[in-house]
């Protein structure tokens, strides 16, 4: 994912020089310019400006927001329900009491992708806070400690990978009957391990840093130079993975929800209702509204993502150059 | 280069040992033990006692470890109650049919991603590359099973030019003797390797176009077909051959998605039929073999990577 240059212009606002800056950050003195790379919020206020210049990205953000709004404000302005079944609106085409038309339980599917999505987003979210916080202080951790220990730690990071991911996420979806937040920890289970060891890279350049030997020498413990010194020092790809880490536990959830090993009845997410929507697209007539809005939707918020964390990791990386 | 293959084997070896582990505990995590997951929720204490001795369940971790590593050393990868099979003869009986699908997936796949992923990269920042470059990131953001779908409906049921079902049959002859039912499965595979393959290789094309043996050819008076094909494409496959070892999660997952949604009979359908009978002794038993696929694939990247590159030394 990290070879697509999305197509606008991006780095021409790196070079700026920072006598001229842009009007967002007319409030700067001279002063606090040269101060600044010290503060972290003036670094995420210049990689925001950045971001901003890239139009994808903010038309991206603009569709997350949105899907977030549908998924969680949506059903008040739209109330159904979601959890009885009404077999006398089965397979019922759209018409206007039904926008999109209903399943074959009877339930609304307009209402459904909102429930759904509620599901997707939740776990996309929590799986990717839990699987970067776990992964980066491991990755951290194996890092700035070396040798034996670091050997060791990646060694448990290689095995989990070898794994072929999909198939340890469906071993543990059918030992533990998945809930919300079950399926949280199965994705965030597999998921730390490739940040632990992006991560990692990232501390093994980071730790021969002056700033970073001179907590060593001050007689600072391991534990502080990590959450003090090396973890902030590479937020830039801790955010850029979270993003990333957002779409694909989505992806994931997806998938293994069209396995019908996902969250159960009544609850649902978008890839258990599209499994649902294959077993009606074989029949006489055509159930399109059973699959492509709950596909469609996928796809949107995945894609958003991925513009999003494309951009934050220019937006971080032009904030370097920019020092 | 030998301490290199040495200590790069040793560390397979390594990773190999605690994939066993991981899966002996995962076993274990099972509610109610390994046991239950053998003979049911439903069976009573002493029979549970009865079995987890009889398998040895009772002993120490270590020494179900060695047993468990012993047992597939010898090429036994258990025996599946639920089919009243041994899980090797499942893997002889699908393997086959599943590397038809993922080998003409492959071949499909690489024939259209690498001089697309090439074209894009010399065209690069033209409409054509942004085109093609939307086409990948859509094959990136769309689940498997949709672009199944999607296929299935539109090829088969608006435009019935296919049948929307993979060949079902027991041998590979079988398969392949229904091509046309083929298609949409291959086509299916092909489209999600499509963008990644694609994707690489623009990037390494892009990489390699600015080196300086690219200058250096072109000082010659090299023509530009020269250049690209002579020079830049046989360093930029280099990419693609490591890639290819690396990606046998990606190979394993679609294949599993695939067969789901064209019911196509090879070891991703019966993985997904194991997981929903929960048949663990075949869960566990194809997940060794794929965990062991992927160990290989990744050794061999890595030495393929050192021996096709002579500038990366060890």
């Amino acid at each position: 994912m990290s070879m697509i240059t999305p197509p606008s212009d991006l780095p021409s606002v790196g070079v700026e020089p920072p006598e001229a800056p842009p009007e967002g950050a007319g409030a700067f003195t001279p002063e606090e310019l040269e101060l600044a790379p010290a503060k972290p919020r003036s670094m995420f206020r210049r990689g925001w400006e950045v971001f901003a210049e890239n139009k994808l990205a903010l038309v991206s953000l603009g569709v997350v927001v949105f899907m977030i709004g549908f998924c969680f404000i949506g059903p008040i302005f739209y109330s159904t329900d979601q959890v009885h079944v009404s077999l006398s609106d089965s397979l019922c085409p759209p018409s206007s009491s039904h926008p999109v038309g209903c399943d074959q339980l009877g339930y609304d599917v307009l209402g459904r992708l909102m429930v759904g999505g509620q599901t997707s987003l939740e776990v996309g979210f929590a799986a990717a806070i839990v699987a970067v916080l776990f992964g980066t202080l491991y990755g951290a951790f194996s890092g700035f400690v070396g040798g034996p220990v670091d050997s060791f730690l990646m060694r448990v990071v290689d095995a989990g990978l070898s794994i072929p991911y999909i198939m340890v996420l469906i071993i543990l979806s059918v030992i533990f009957h998945p809930s919300t937040a079950v399926m949280i920890f199965i994705i965030a289970a597999f998921y730390w391990l490739g940040v632990a060891r992006l991560i990692r890279g990232e501390t093994l350049t980071l730790r021969t840093r002056e700033y970073v030997q001179a907590v060593k020498v001050i007689g600072g413990r391991n534990s502080r130079a990590i959450v003090r010194h090396i973890v902030p020092n590479s937020i830039g790809t801790i955010i850029v993975q979270g993003t990333f880490a957002v779409a694909d536990s989505i992806l994931i959830l997806a998938g293994l929800g069209f396995l019908g090993l996902g969250v159960s009845p009544p609850a649902t997410d978008w890839g258990s209702m599209l499994s649902n929507g294959l077993n009606y697209l074989q029949s006489q007539q055509n159930y399109w509204w059973l699959i492509y809005p709950a596909g469609i939707c996928i796809i949107v918020t995945c894609i958003s993502f991925n513009f999003i964390g494309d951009a934050l990791r220019d937006a971080f990386e032009t904030r370097l150059q920019r020092r | 280069m030998t301490t290199y293959l040495i200590r790069r084997l040793l560390q397979s070896i390594v990773v190999l040992v605690f994939v066993t582990l991981i899966t002996i505990l995962l076993i274990h995590l099972v509610p109610g033990g390994p046991v239950v997951a053998l003979v049911g929720v439903r069976a009573t204490p002493q029979q549970i006692a009865y079995y987890n001795h009889l398998y040895g369940f009772d002993q120490p971790i270590y020494v179900q470890w060695w047993r468990w590593v012993s047992q597939f050393a010898q090429g036994n990868f258990g025996y599946s109650l639920k089919n009243n099979q041994s899980v090797i003869s499942e893997i002889q009986q699908y393997l086959p049919k599943t590397l038809v699908l993922v080998g003409l997936g492959l071949v499909v796949s690489l024939v259209f991603g690498i001089p697309l992923g090439i074209y894009q990269a010399v065209k690069r920042y033209t409409a054509v590359d942004y085109a093609l470059t939307w086409v990948s990131f859509l094959g990136y953001a769309t689940p498997v099973f949709f672009v199944g779908l999607i296929l299935i409906d539109w090829f088969s049921l608006k435009i019935p030019l296919f049948p929307s079902q993979a060949p079902q049959g027991t041998t590979v002859a079988q398969v392949l003797s229904q091509p046309a039912a083929l298609v949409l499965p291959v086509a299916c595979y092909a489209f999600v390797l499509y963008a990644l393959w694609s994707r690489y290789m623009r990037s390494s094309v892009m990489d390699n176009i600015v080196q300086d043996y690219v200058r250096t050819a072109r000082a010659k008076g090299a023509s530009e077909r020269r250049v690209l094909w002579g020079h830049v494409f046989r360093n930029s496959l280099i990419t693609i051959v490591t890639l290819l070892g690396l990606s046998i999660p990606t190979l394993v997952a679609g294949a599993i998605f695939v067969e789901v949604v064209f019911n196509y009979p090879g070891m991703g359908l019966a993985f997904y039929n194991a997981s929903q009978n929960v048949d663990f002794q075949t869960l566990m038993g194809f997940t060794v073999l794929a965990t062991l696929a992927t160990i290989v694939g990744n050794l061999l990247a890595d030495v393929g990577y050192a021996v096709l590159d002579p500038r990366v030394r060890y």
